[in-house]
């Protein structure tokens, strides 16, 4: 049993857990993730580490209230316990001296990106980071990532906040020679970032999380083509060249089983569980 | 005056196991062999001919001492019976259901020269259920020998070392990387095969031989094997299994709908999934499934399919049914409950429909050749043979290869091209104190052969304790 030690809503629907785990705190990396199932009934779902404190014996991580299992994970408090976190899992990032550093996050993906920034910039790195999500209402952090890295941009999908849209970038990559480029947000967004750092030839690693179970090679679901062959995206990954990953078969795949998802999500807020009066 | 009376002849026919009717199981999880009656067990266990000599034995990876417990068992002393089982496998219940005893003990057994082979399995499952529905005795403890062993991974082979060892009075500490112990029993065979609840009951004895269980720990991502030595465990065993699915390679292998036989069976068993969405994870099964594949993970891959609704399963094995490695009774069982099988066909590329959706399968024919060096023929492609089949799932069940988290973080580990660990027949690894047994180091084979290992390692580790004091 994992205790939560405490809590905080990032965003509406974006939440922070900090959880007690020692053992997973002097072994977590950026980079990596971790397995959380709540209780027996559960479902296995994957999330990247967003921090860990090896004093206080604890890891944290993010999430966004999209499916059954993170809207009940969100409903836990303070104190509450989860039945088995496993990690970390995964290769760690290659954190070292590159120069020149681009990072860019999106959504929930935010708050790992921090500890990405950190790492690299305590590396040597310049870091340039950008943040983005779909309006102004959903970005968290903004103090911080700038507190962290040397420049900061901040967009949105609708311009509710900073720039519209990720178009800004290619001035940015016409103004600016970058050395390597880290993306971690959702799908659509990693791949639109690796097609502009690529007509620049920037090597550019994004940071997957497809379906997964286990978590730890055994079941082959989160299988992503990387440069035409068979990935794990959990053992081989999470991080991938971005240049060479099948998003259109990623995006795909990440899509197989939403009928389920929506029916589980709605069992969920119908008959059982659900404690939010329907706000 | 007894002694005089010369003995009936046994029958030759083995009283057979009582199962539910193929279309009543196939609408449901539940153990499809229900188990013989205590009138059953007494005259299976009858047929016995008690050998001055007993072949049966020999035929046992873990050597249990099979006509001594038989002969316990028809005297009525089942309680002597069942720990006589216990002296050589702390598993029971698990090897009566699935051991392949028609290739072990029952092959050598006497009756099977003029008759059917004496029903060794059902009797250590009779005995081993008897015993779990009276209650299980806490076995008394041994006394410490302040020594600690680790042990990775939680099933067959893990879980013997740590029992064996215990009982010898080592303090074990079992680290299992799943947020469940029991391995390939709990992710891999379905629960109409071997219910969860068994396994539970027999790692719970397990435990109360003192032994610690820690679960969700892959270990290599948090402690490393050096680690585990540096923290005062004397030996390591490592018994992490052939756990990774193998694929085909095939065009249109990432489509919707394409499982791996691990996948669907980790879904369906560890996970639950035939009873979504009262457990959170979900399982999408079409109206024709197809399973690629000859082995016994086909069987149950293809056997869960029907339960969970499939209109149709059909097997697609690329050689014919004599080739087939699968146990014979459970291609049995699969075909009586309507499990169609296609032999001498291999798919050579799965269609999409346009949401990404697997609809069709193209397949080619194929030939018996030579034998390989597996000793089964050859087959050979038919030039001009190919066909197409419609299909909305797909379960590829074509193996499985050995983890190899371990292997790639420990440093010094021997390690052969196929990824299995190099050890003697003791277990012992290239690192001195470090053990490994089971699929990690065969490539995927049986339970029983893994807890065979187990109880060499065991003894290996014992003996290495005890002189090096380490």
């Amino acid at each position: 049993m994992y205790e939560i030690l405490s809590k905080t809503e990032l965003a509406p629907k974006i939440k922070l857990f900090e959880v007690s785990a020692a053992e997973m705190a002097e072994k977590a990396r950026p980079g990596q993730f971790l397995i959380l199932i709540i209780d027996d009934k559960g479902e296995r779902i994957p999330l990247t580490i967003a921090g860990f404190d090896v004093k206080k014996g604890s890891v944290s991580f993010a999430f966004n209230e999209v499916g059954k299992t993170t809207k009940q994970l969100g409903q836990l408090r303070e104190g509450d316990t989860i039945l088995n976190i496993t990690g970390p899992l995964g290769i760690p990032s290659d954190i070292k001296k590159y120069g020149n550093v681009l990072c860019v996050g999106g959504g929930v993906m935010i708050a790992p990106l921090l500890l990405q920034i950190r790492a690299l910039r305590e590396a040597g790195n310049t870091v340039t980071a950008v943040i983005g999500a779909r309006i102004k209402d959903l970005l968290f952090y903004e103090d911080k990532i700038k507190a962290a890295s040397d420049r900061f941009y901040v967009a949105t999908d609708d311009g509710s906040r900073g720039c519209q849209g990720l178009d800004f970038l290619k001035d940015v990559l016409e103004k600016e020679r970058f050395d390597r480029c880290i993306v971690m947000g959702p799908v659509i967004m990693m791949k639109e970032v690796s097609e502009l750092t690529k007509t620049h030839g920037i090597p550019t690693v994004v940071n997957l999380m497809p379906i997964m179970v286990d978590g730890m090679g055994m079941c082959g679901v989160c299988r992503v083509t990387v440069a035409g062959k068979m990935k794990f995206g959990c053992v081989d990954g999470p991080e991938f060249d971005g240049h060479k990953v099948d998003f259109d078969e990623l995006v795909n795949r990440q899509r197989m089983f939403l009928p389920e998802e929506r029916l589980s999500s709605l069992v969920w807020e119908t008959v059982g569980g659900c404690k939010c009066d329907g706000k | 005056m007894t002694e005089n009376k010369p003995r009936p002849k046994p029958k030759k026919e083995a009283v057979p196991m009582p199962k539910q009717a193929p279309k009543v199981r196939r609408n449901n999880f539940n153990e499809v062999a229900t188990g013989y009656t205590e009138q059953q067990a007494l005259e299976e266990a009858s047929r016995c001919m008690q050998c001055p000599k007993p072949q049966c034995v020999t035929g046992c990876p873990v050597e249990v001492p099979i006509s001594e417990f038989v002969k316990l068992l028809r005297e009525g002393k089942y309680e002597e019976a069942i720990k006589k089982i216990k002296e050589k496998n702390a598993l029971p219940a698990i090897c009566g259901r699935v051991c392949p005893q028609e290739e072990q003990c029952q092959e050598k057994c006497i009756m099977g020269k003029i008759g059917e082979p004496v029903s060794i399995g059902r009797l250590e499952r009779y005995l081993a259920d008897w015993e779990r529905n009276k209650g299980v005795e806490t076995p008394p403890k041994t006394a410490s020998t302040g020594k600690q062993v680790a042990v990775v991974g939680a099933g067959p082979a893990g879980l013997t070392v740590a029992a064996d060892l215990a009982k010898r009075g080592h303090k074990v500490v079992i680290y299992e990387a799943l947020h469940l112990p029991g391995g390939v029993l709990v992710y891999g065979i379905p629960e109409f095969r071997l219910p969860k609840s068994i396994v539970q009951a027999e790692v719970d004895y397990v435990q109360k031989l003192g032994v610690d269980l820690f679960n969700g720990y892959l270990v290599g991502r948090i402690y490393t094997v050096p680690e585990l030595l540096k923290r005062g465990f004397g030996a390591v065993f490592i018994g992490t299994g052939a756990g990774l699915p193998a694929f085909m390679g095939l065009p249109g292998e990432n489509l919707g709908g394409i499982y791996s036989a691990n996948e669907f069976l980790i879904r369906v068993n560890l996970m639950k999934s035939y009873a979504f969405p009262t457990y959170d994870t979900p399982i999408r099964i079409g109206r024709h499934v197809v399973v690629i594949g000859g082995g016994n993970v086909a069987m149950d891959s293809a056997r869960s399919a029907l339960r969970l609704g499939a209109e149709e399963v059909c097997i697609v094995y690329r050689r014919s049914r004599e080739e087939m490695p699968a146990r014979h009774e459970e291609v049995e069982n699969a075909e009586e409950e309507g499990i169609l099988c296609k032999f001498l066909a291999n798919p050579i590329r799965f269609f999409g429909d346009e949401k990404g959706w697997v609809k069709a399968m193209k397949c080619v024919c194929m030939e018996l050749g030579p034998p390989d060096e597996s000793g089964r023929r050859r087959p050979v492609a038919v030039k001009g043979s190919e066909f197409v089949m419609d299909t909305d799932t797909v379960i590829v069940a074509v193996g499985r290869t050995p983890n190899p988290i371990i292997q790639s973080t420990t440093k010094g580990l021997s390690v052969t091209k196929w990824g299995t660990i190099v050890a003697d027949e003791c277990g012992k690894t290239s690192i001195e104190g470090v053990y490994a047994g089971g699929d990690i180091v065969t490539g995927e084979a049986t339970v029983i052969s893994a807890m065979g290992a187990g109880k060499k390692a065991a003894k290996a580790i014992h003996e290495y304790l005890m002189k090096n004091n380490n």
